[in-house]
């Protein structure tokens, strides 16, 4: 049987996400709950369905647990297929040793097997840290009109900004000229979004000379791009208007969660025509109590709210207790927030308990710091966490600040 | 020991003509986001039953949509899983084998092939107006420990709690709870054990039963089989003590979705001992309640959009209640869209109802204001 696909994407996933600290101890990047009932991974994932692209295959290596757990057979984004689909790529051991994954063009260089077995013309490289929708179809098809080797989805960023990304100078036509990786001073504001669309035998090629090259990071940014934009290989640069958010740090995930709410919010997730999926959890509908508040909040099934909530996201199955207050908050899934308890500005991870009376974190003002607790951290009974703490679940005990 | 399920969908259909227009009673919207069938099939999920033929007779495009391949209750299974048993009908429309089932031992003798072809044990049978989240595990270990020919799932109602009924089976139950007689519900009556159509039995006995039913002509399951076997064989209530309703009208069930409003009733229907109640997963996102939105003592399913007040209601996924808007007592059905300044009061939407800009409507609690599924007002 022979059957092909146009083009395949490959989704680097095994990234750490330091900066998310005590949100990626236990988890990787990508599977780190957003907007309620999401995980980061469900932009990329859902993008592709919709994109029209079947076959994905998923780059692991850091706490891969729950991100296994979470994509199971690709069924929730319509990617559990006969042929295609959604596959985890784990680092594997082969006749040559075993390696982990380099950097991201070397993990992508060890799965070139899985890329080939569909004889693709296109592969196209995604990262799970970023919100975002996005019709790559429509990528794709600039990719093709432009005859290029390799097209990379550009992000208008403010100028001051710049020199945080890896910035793209391009031609009025779109031909990249020049790239730089976090330019003291930028002369483009064309910020790279970490997508790119190669064509496939260029891809392996450069992979291959890359794989050979000691001296290299096996990074896309750092070796590839330059490598090829160096041998005169046509690079084009594909202009993305919308929402997009890098969400690498506490505050950035914050704000894209706060996105979600306002009269119009600046990112909507009932927009039938291009919907997010997700992994579903099990709960009963939501309970909203007799002397209960909820204002300008997104909440999930299984919510019991008893108590007042505000400026909030919330996850499913989330107990709020009579006289509880939260507001300004990020709350995942699972969570306890006893009697009288008050949540301020800050997120919450996974499976928290906050004991009744108990404080965290201070109102959202001048100079105010997020709060952060870990999964499975517990707060005991009117103990006050400072603004600005991050508590995860191994330091839970004296509950100290990191 | 293994056992098989037996879900009939449309035997109650007429309790609640209302909704059972365009479907059956296992697939009446209820609590936010269930549909009836939901309960008998996660009790039997929980209770290792995982091959169940679901009993069909007309409506049941939307049971079919519901069900899918059974993946959101576990039971897309290479051996076993769900079956739906479509009716059978012969060629021959004027014989008697060539209507639809009218009754339910028509109903079981159209499903003999599901019935001899199944490898378990025994069987669970059980309707799809019930509303309880039951340990069949216990029941069926009762059935075996006892000896007895038939388990039926009896349930202790006071006065109080039977107002809507007029249609169920009333037990006598003697010593050792051993069935001694089955009778039609009769209004004057005091506190009595009604059945749930809930039966366990033996699955080579069920053929015998059936095999003689044909032969005798029979035609009423409870008076027929039941009611005649009393004397002769072992047939046994199991005594249910946990949270019980069963819907037997439109009013009744306003009143049961009102009650879910408490939220011990809540804990014993959805989540009893930690048995989930499952139902088909749609994908909504969150539901978004805006600066405006003041909503109290109310059950609410994702993907709605809030934007008024909502007390003592009951919405299901999907559903927007504009600005300045007031619902009160009410159930709102599936993405139905109330606008700005409207002002509802007892009133029960099907799914996909547009209530347009200040629109004032009003139904009682013991007649709620029922609008079909698709209309505008």
């Amino acid at each position: 049987m022979f059957q092909k696909k146009e083009c395949v994407a490959m989704l680097l996933a095994g990234g750490q996400g330091s900066r998310l600290y005590a949100l990626t101890q236990k988890t990787a990047k990508p599977s780190v709950a957003f907007g309620g009932k999401y995980r980061i991974i469900d932009f990329p994932l859902s993008n592709c369905i919709n994109s029209g692209i079947d076959t994905v295959g998923v780059l692991t290596q850091y706490q891969p647990l729950r991100l296994n757990e979470y994509i199971g057979n690709g069924l929730p984004w319509d990617l559990d297929r006969t042929f295609g689909g959604v596959m985890i790529l784990p680092p594997y051991q082969g006749q040559g040793g075993a390696d982990w994954y380099k950097g991201t063009a070397n993990a992508i260089w060890q799965n070139m097997e899985f890329i080939n077995r569909y004889s693709p013309e296109y592969v196209i490289i995604l990262s799970g840290d970023h919100i975002y929708k996005m019709d790559y179809a429509k990528m794709l098809a600039y990719h093709k009109q432009k005859e290029a080797t390799c097209t990379i989805a550009v992000f208008e960023v403010p100028l001051e900004e710049a020199s945080r990304f890896g910035i793209m100078s391009a031609h009025e036509d779109g031909t990249i000229y020049k790239f730089s990786e976090k330019p003291k001073n930028p002369d483009s504001t064309k910020a790279s979004m970490g997508i790119y669309i190669f064509n496939r035998e260029a891809l392996e090629c450069y992979l291959e000379a890359d794989s050979r090259d000691e001296s290299s990071s096996n990074d896309f940014g750092k070796n590839i791009i330059p490598t090829m934009l160096a041998s005169g290989e046509r690079m084009v640069a594909y202009p993305f208007e919308g929402y997009w958010k890098d969400v690498g740090t506490i505050d950035s995930l914050w704000e894209a969660n706060m996105d979600l709410l306002g009269e119009s919010p600046t990112l909507s997730l009932l927009d039938e025509g291009w919907r997010i999926f997700s992994r579903q959890v099990i709960a009963g509908p939501q309970y909203i109590g007799k002397d209960a508040v909820v204002e300008n909040s997104s909440l999930t099934a299984g919510c019991e709210i008893l108590g007042t909530v505000r400026n909030s996201v919330l996850g499913a199955d989330i107990t709020v207790e009579e006289g509880a207050v939260i507001e300004d908050s990020v709350i995942m899934s699972h969570t306890h927030i006893g009697k009288g308890a008050r949540v301020l500005y800050s997120i919450l991870d996974e499976s928290v308990t906050v004991g009744a009376g108990a404080t965290v974190g201070k109102a959202r003002g001048e100079g105010a710091k997020i709060t952060v607790l870990g999964a499975d951290v517990v707060i005991p009974e009117g103990k006050t966490v400072p603004a600005g703490a991050m508590i995860s679940d191994f330091d839970k005990e004296g509950g100290q600040t990191k | 020991m293994t056992a098989a399920g037996l879900i009939f969908s449309n035997i109650h259909d007429r309790s609640i003509p209302e909704m059972t227009q365009r479907r059956t009673m296992a697939s009446i919207p209820f609590g936010c986001r269930y549909r009836m069938i939901d309960f008998p099939l996660s009790n039997m999920v929980h209770s290792d039953i995982t091959t169940v033929g679901v009993i069909t007779h007309y409506n049941y495009q939307s049971l079919l949509d519901h069900i899918g391949t059974g993946k959101d209750w576990d039971l897309a299974r290479r051996s076993g899983g769900i079956k739906i048993l479509p009716p059978y009908v012969t060629a021959y429309e004027n014989s008697a084998a060539g209507k639809l089932y009218e009754n339910r031992l028509e109903a079981l003798m159209g499903s003999v092939n599901f019935i001899n072809r199944v490898s378990a044990d025994y069987l669970v049978l059980s309707d799809c107006d019930v509303l309880l989240n039951i340990d069949l595990r216990a029941v069926i270990d009762d059935h075996i420990a006892s000896g007895a020919y038939m388990t039926l799932v009896t349930k202790h109602l006071s006065p109080a709690d039977y107002q809507f009924d007029q249609r169920v089976n009333v037990v006598g139950i003697g010593a050792d709870n051993r069935i001694t007689e089955v009778a039609k519900f009769k209004p004057q009556d005091d506190a009595v054990d009604i059945c749930t159509n809930i039966i366990v039995i033996k699955r080579t006995d069920l053929q015998t039963l059936i095999g003689d039913a044909m032969a005798h002509g029979y035609k009423d399951f409870y008076h027929d089989i039941i009611g005649k076997n009393l004397e002769k064989r072992n047939i046994r209530a199991y005594r249910y003590e946990g949270w019980y309703a069963y819907v037997s009208s439109l009013e009744s069930y306003f009143a049961i979705s009102m009650q879910l409003l408490d939220s011990e009733v809540r804990k014993n229907l959805f989540s009893a001992d930690g048995r989930n109640i499952y139902t088909k997963t749609r994908n909504s996102a969150p539901t978004h309640y805006s600066q405006n939105a003041n909503v109290v003592n109310s059950l609410v399913a994702d993907g709605c959009v809030i934007e008024g007040t909502v007390e003592n209601s009951i919405l299901f996924r999907g559903v927007h209640v504009g600005r300045g808007t007031v619902v009160k007592n009410c159930i709102l059905l599936q993405d139905t869209y109330v606008g700005a300044n409207a002002d509802l009061h007892c009133v029960i939407t099907d799914k996909n109802v547009v209530i347009k800009d200040e629109r004032r409507l009003s139904g009682h609690a013991t007649m709620p204001f029922f609008i079909g599924k698709g209309q505008s007002v």
